[in-house]
């Protein structure tokens, strides 16, 4: 069984973004830039579904720029055996790329593709989704657990207030939530086995896929600024405060 | 224009985030209809009807619709969908799961998580972890969206007095199907909607002692939520989680409790209206959104901070 694993590059998780002064995004130019940590579980879990033997083949895959070959080649030093990059300049939102990825599920066949359940950066949580409604394949998001039998999967979802379980019949898309698994660490000689795996590049022309943007951002800007708090030094003068200053309690 | 609201619900009880996804479909017109989708459900058509501002509740009652598979609730959705301008769905896990599944499927983009309603194409929605906000515009003939609950006062749910159209539920996809489902029991409040929030993060040091937070919350009658160091430590349920993949909440109390403030915790906290911090590390970023820090150990504090209450 062969499974496909969309990674995205975004802004590392630990650095705060700055608004740019005319508005028009965040400044990324600069920053340090890693693999959607969703997506180092997706990675991950697809890996040790094929070290159990239920899979025979990770093939991870990349829409973006150039740039996001490195990631490719993170994926590829967990795991996954060949990489796939459809190369583009244009701002892609997760229409286009649930679009591009459905072409190159039509190309690779998988019968499993699991992806993050969102990208820090966009905060969309869509793209499994629209990839799972355009295949006409069943979907689990926020995976915690996943059992891959011979022609079905099920999974243990987490959901507002707990967990669920759902199977669904091969081929599906899956969505991965933090607690699914602990992402490992590349290790050197990964690394330098990885940069001799085969990545393919292709653009959205090849595929046929129209990526133009949907949605215009017609600015971005600093979310509202709290005003300074104080410090209290007793837990007497925080309840006080917090009954006569604030009137919460 | 007509909008369709998107109910959640459990098939006996309407959840209370449909309320603030009907609150935000009232910014932008009066033709308000509400999709009951579920099996045995008629309870929750009423009580839709029954929400101010709404004009028609749609009941698609059936045994395909029981569990909220995705495949067969948008389906559902998609079988309405033409009729209206504007579909919305309340950004839980539920609304989540299907909303881009109906958007896909009318080749339409999806706004996630919108905050505010600028006019019938332009919301604002934050992103990176809710470190900045970005309005954007829909060129597209519907607008799927997800609303971001607390950012929107609930409508009232009573004043309305709908009439409720029945509406054959759609044929199971028979591609998904639900096996069990293993919910978390509390007598606190909804973390979503609770009033006051106390969490817990890693500094509690273990699960026995985040049972320390108890006290505090039945004093203040709040829910209990924690920091994703505490949910991976195990220390409390998953589904206590606050942050950018967790639950977002906005009460007007927000104890923070041994909480470093990670920008992903801060993302799901920081529209709280009184935010109070008690860390040990001055240092903690968690004191720069709060209104009140205090710099103690959590153990020393938290026995003085019930009493005094």
């Amino acid at each position: 069984m062969k499974v496909l694993v969309p990674v995205k590059r975004v802004v590392d998780y630990n650095v705060k973004v700055r608004v740019k002064s005319d508005h028009t995004g965040v400044d990324i130019a600069n920053v340090k830039m890693s693999m959607n940590p969703f997506d180092e579980i997706a990675v991950e879990e697809a890996t040790r579904l094929k070290e159990s033997g239920a899979v025979t083949e990770v093939v991870a895959v990349s829409c973006g720029t150039a740039q996001s070959q490195e990631t490719l080649r993170t994926a590829l030093a967990i795991g996954a055996d060949r990489a796939a990059l459809v190369q583009t300049d244009v701002e892609l939102q997760p229409l286009a790329v649930a679009k591009l990825l459905k072409a190159l599920v039509d190309k690779e066949q998988p019968q499993l593709v699991i992806l993050g359940k969102q990208a820090i950066d966009d905060d969309a949580n869509q793209t499994g989704q629209m990839l799972a409604a355009l295949l006409e394949w069943p979907q689990a998001t926020f995976a915690s657990k996943v059992e891959l039998a011979a022609d079905s999967v099920t999974v243990t979802r987490e959901v507002d207030g707990g967990l669920e379980t759902i199977k669904l019949s091969l081929p599906a898309v899956i969505t991965t939530d933090l607690r699914l698994n602990e992402p490992r660490y590349v290790t050197l000689p990964n690394i330098m086995k990885a940069k001799k795996k085969t990545l393919d590049t292709y653009t959205p022309e090849d595929l046929g896929v129209d990526v133009k943007p949907r949605l215009t951002v017609l600015k971005v800007t600093e979310p509202a600024a709290r005003s300074a708090g104080v410090m209290v030094p007793d837990v007497a003068t925080l309840v006080e405060k917090l009954k006569n200053e604030a009137k919460v309690i | 224009m007509s909008i369709l609201v998107i109910a959640e619900h459990d098939n006996a009880q309407l959840n209370p985030a449909t309320l603030n996804a009907v609150a935000a479909a009232a910014l932008l017109g009066s033709d308000i209809h509400v999709l009951v989708a579920g099996s045995g459900a008629r309870a929750v058509a009423e009580a839709a009807a029954a929400v101010a501002g709404v004009q028609k509740v749609i009941l698609a009652d059936g045994a395909s619709l029981a569990d909220g598979l995705a495949e067969n609730v948008a389906a559902q959705v998609i079988s309405v969908a033409p009729a209206y301008t504007h579909i919305l769905f309340p950004a839980t896990s539920a609304g989540k799961n299907v909303a881009p599944r109906v958007a896909a499927k009318l080749d339409v983009a999806q706004v996630s998580d919108i905050l505010s309603v600028e006019s019938a194409d332009t919301f604002t929605r934050p992103i990176y972890a809710g470190n900045a906000i970005a309005t954007v515009q829909s060129a597209d003939s519907i607008k799927v969206i997800t609303v971001r609950t607390t950012a929107f006062d609930p409508a009232a749910s009573q004043g309305g007095s709908a009439a409720i159209e029945e509406q054959a539920a759609v044929a199971d996809s028979g591609r998904s199907s639900f096996v069990g489902r293993e919910l978390a029991k509390s007598d606190r409040p909804d973390l979503a909607s609770a009033s006051a929030v106390v969490s817990g993060g890693r500094g509690l040091g273990s699960a026995e002692n985040f049972k320390l937070l108890d006290g505090l919350a039945d004093k203040l009658g709040a829910a209990l939520g924690a920091s994703r160091a505490a949910v991976d430590a195990g220390y409390a349920p998953n589904d206590w989680q606050v942050g950018q993949t967790g639950k977002i909440v906005a009460p007007q109390l927000y104890v923070a409790v041994g909480i470093s403030g990670a920008i992903q915790h801060l993302a799901g906290m920081k529209d709280s209206k009184v935010i109070v911090a008690i860390n040990k590390d001055p240092e903690a970023p968690i004191f720069s959104v709060a209104d009140y820090g205090l710099v103690a150990d959590l153990f020393q504090v938290l026995p003085e901070l019930e009493k005094a209450l």
